[in-house]
């Protein structure tokens, strides 16, 4: 499965790093480190940090390949 | 048929190209279909895999952590497009609104969406820049060869340039423990796009984990054996440092050359467009079908008095491609304008580098929060008495409200209290940029003056 982090939003919340450590890593105090393309195994995880980062930065890959969870990464413009 | 008619047809039967299937190229094509347009789409890129994202490649994929492989985007949405990959665009003809490709094929479209990105500045001499051992890092195929070069243990790699890439990559080598020497012609590393009181920081963090860093120097040459294998780099001051492996960090150059000829408003700083992403052609004139978006757009900006800036950005090249994709399948009146406020990160030495704004902007600089020694701030770039970027060393989460400052041009110093504010180092000094006239890899963002066919710069490395 494939995903993204969106490190403009990330504020090293680090949610992603306890719920997916597979998946997502610390690196530093602040700095993610992430599998771009996850193991499929680890898509429950993977969708339970999707979930409950804070600032909704992490776009996943849905399973039929087309849609995906999050927004993150849109543009603000008003 | 009334133009309102026109649209609808459009929207419905046209034929939209995509030049360009990275980043930018793939979010504009899922905001077209996301907002209705149901004609044929077609997405041309010159790198023969589908888009991938690239900020993984100087970091999880030199440490060998994920595969060069593995960083392809997650698609937001089905796009049912054709794609051609693998073959680059060569020329463009807007009378006829035509596509030239380097198979010989040629693509017509109603609306073009330019998308070409930058590219990784090679290093000048050809013949040096063919030694086996020497690379350049933009690509999937860049990584993959690198990090296969730094896993077989090279006594020692040479960095050369100290922007992002080249000390993340340094970063990257020194966790491995590989031993690195980073040559940056100017007095610290980021200094380009961060100012020399940050970059002293960046400098410090270097060279408390390892490197060999030289500033104020240049490499004047490198030197391969018989077997046509890097041996060593000349350095300006007269030395010479032995490297099995060398990475030409010296920033990019935009893909506008297949543009040459065709009318529009490219050249070396990138391709001029209005605020609603429509290109300039040579006479300074908006195009009525031509976009563009992402790392080679230069667009005039509101907030920074109207320069063109070229932001090689991530959160540009989405932002961007989504304000194009809207404006190609809206009426005028509906369309909307490209306003992003810039913001970049870098992770390095296990430090997350973030900014907003645009700091090689600014004439003075003062650490709101935190404190430089402690390598943990809040910096802040004042421009004319005014908030103009800042930037954050592990300090995040405070980003979003100095971005609200730099919007509403609130002023600088600024008058508000923070928490963990240091008295020592809370007040405004010179923020140390060098000169711009002056060649180097260059920041990230680019003011880039006003006229829509400039092309007048050129990068000349300098030599001792």
């Amino acid at each position: 499965m494939r995903l993204v982090v969106d490190l403009n939003r990330c504020q090293g919340y680090a949610q992603c790093a306890f719920l997916a450590p597979e998946v997502f890593t610390m690196h530093g105090d602040e700095a993610l480190m992430y599998d771009p393309r996850a193991d499929e195994a680890q898509r429950e995880h993977v969708l339970r940090a999707a979930a409950a980062c804070p600032v909704k930065a992490i776009i996943v890959e849905a399973e039929d390949g087309a849609a995906t969870a999050g927004r993150a990464g849109a543009s603000h413009v008003a | 048929m009334s133009l309102d008619g026109s649209l609808e047809k459009f929207r419905r039967e046209g034929r939209i190209v995509v030049v360009g299937a990275s980043l930018a190229g793939l979010r504009a094509a899922e905001t077209l279909r996301e907002e209705g347009f149901a004609g044929t789409l077609t997405m041309i890129g010159d790198e023969p895999y589908e888009p991938y994202d690239r900020p993984p490649l100087s970091k999880q994929v030199l440490l060998g952590r994920v595969p060069a492989d593995h960083t392809a985007l997650p698609p937001r949405r089905a796009l049912d497009a054709q794609w051609r990959l693998g073959v680059a665009a060569t020329g463009l003809d807007v009378a006829q609104k035509r596509v030239q490709l380097a198979d010989g094929d040629a693509v017509e479209y109603d609306r073009l969406l330019i998308t070409t990105g930058v590219r990784a500045r090679p290093w000048p001499h050809e013949l040096e820049a063919d030694l086996d051992g020497v690379f350049v890092l933009r690509t999937t195929d860049d990584a993959a060869q690198l990090h296969r070069r730094l896993s077989a243990g090279p006594r020692r790699v040479l960095v050369i340039g100290a922007g992002f890439t080249g000390s993340e990559i340094a970063s990257a080598c020194r966790e491995r423990g590989l031993e690195v020497t980073v040559a940056e012609r100017g007095a610290a590393p980021l200094v380009g796009a961060l100012g020399g009181v940050v970059g002293e920081v960046a400098a410090n963090m270097q060279r408390e984990a390892g490197v060999d860093l030289r500033c104020g120097v240049t490499v004047t040459g490198l030197e391969g054996d018989p077997a046509g294998r890097l041996r060593c780099a000349h350095l300006s001051d007269g030395s010479t440092v032995e490297a099995e492996v060398a990475v030409v960090c010296l920033g990019a150059t935009r893909n506008t050359e297949w543009l040459a000829s065709s009318g529009l408003g490219a050249g070396p700083r990138g391709i001029a467009c209005d605020a609603g992403c429509r290109a300039f052609d040579v006479r300074g004139i908006v195009t009525d079908d031509v976009f563009v978006a992402g790392d080679v757009a230069r667009s005039p900006h509101p907030l920074f008095g109207y320069q063109f800036l070229s932001l090689e950005h991530w959160g540009n090249a989405i932002a961007q491609a989504e304000t194009a994709a809207h404006n190609m399948i809206s009426a005028s009146s509906d369309r909307r304008p490209h306003i992003w406020t810039p913001s970049f990160w870098s992770a390095q030495f296990g430090v997350n580098i973030k900014s907003v704004g645009v700091p090689p902007m600014a004439d003075e600089i003062m650490v709101v929060q935190g404190s430089l020694a402690e390598r943990r701030f809040t910096a802040v770039y004042g421009h004319q008495g005014r908030v103009i970027a800042a930037v954050t060393f592990d300090q995040a989460k405070w980003l979003e409200f100095y971005q609200q400052q730099i919007e509403r041009a609130a002023p600088f110093p600024p008058e508000f209290g923070t928490v963990d504010r240091r008295p020592e180092e809370a007040h405004p000094v010179p923020a140390e940029f060098p000169d711009p006239s002056l060649p180097s890899h260059g920041p990230t963002v680019t003011l880039s003056g006003h006229s829509p066919i400039d092309r007048r710069i050129s990068f000349t490395p300098l030599h001792a």
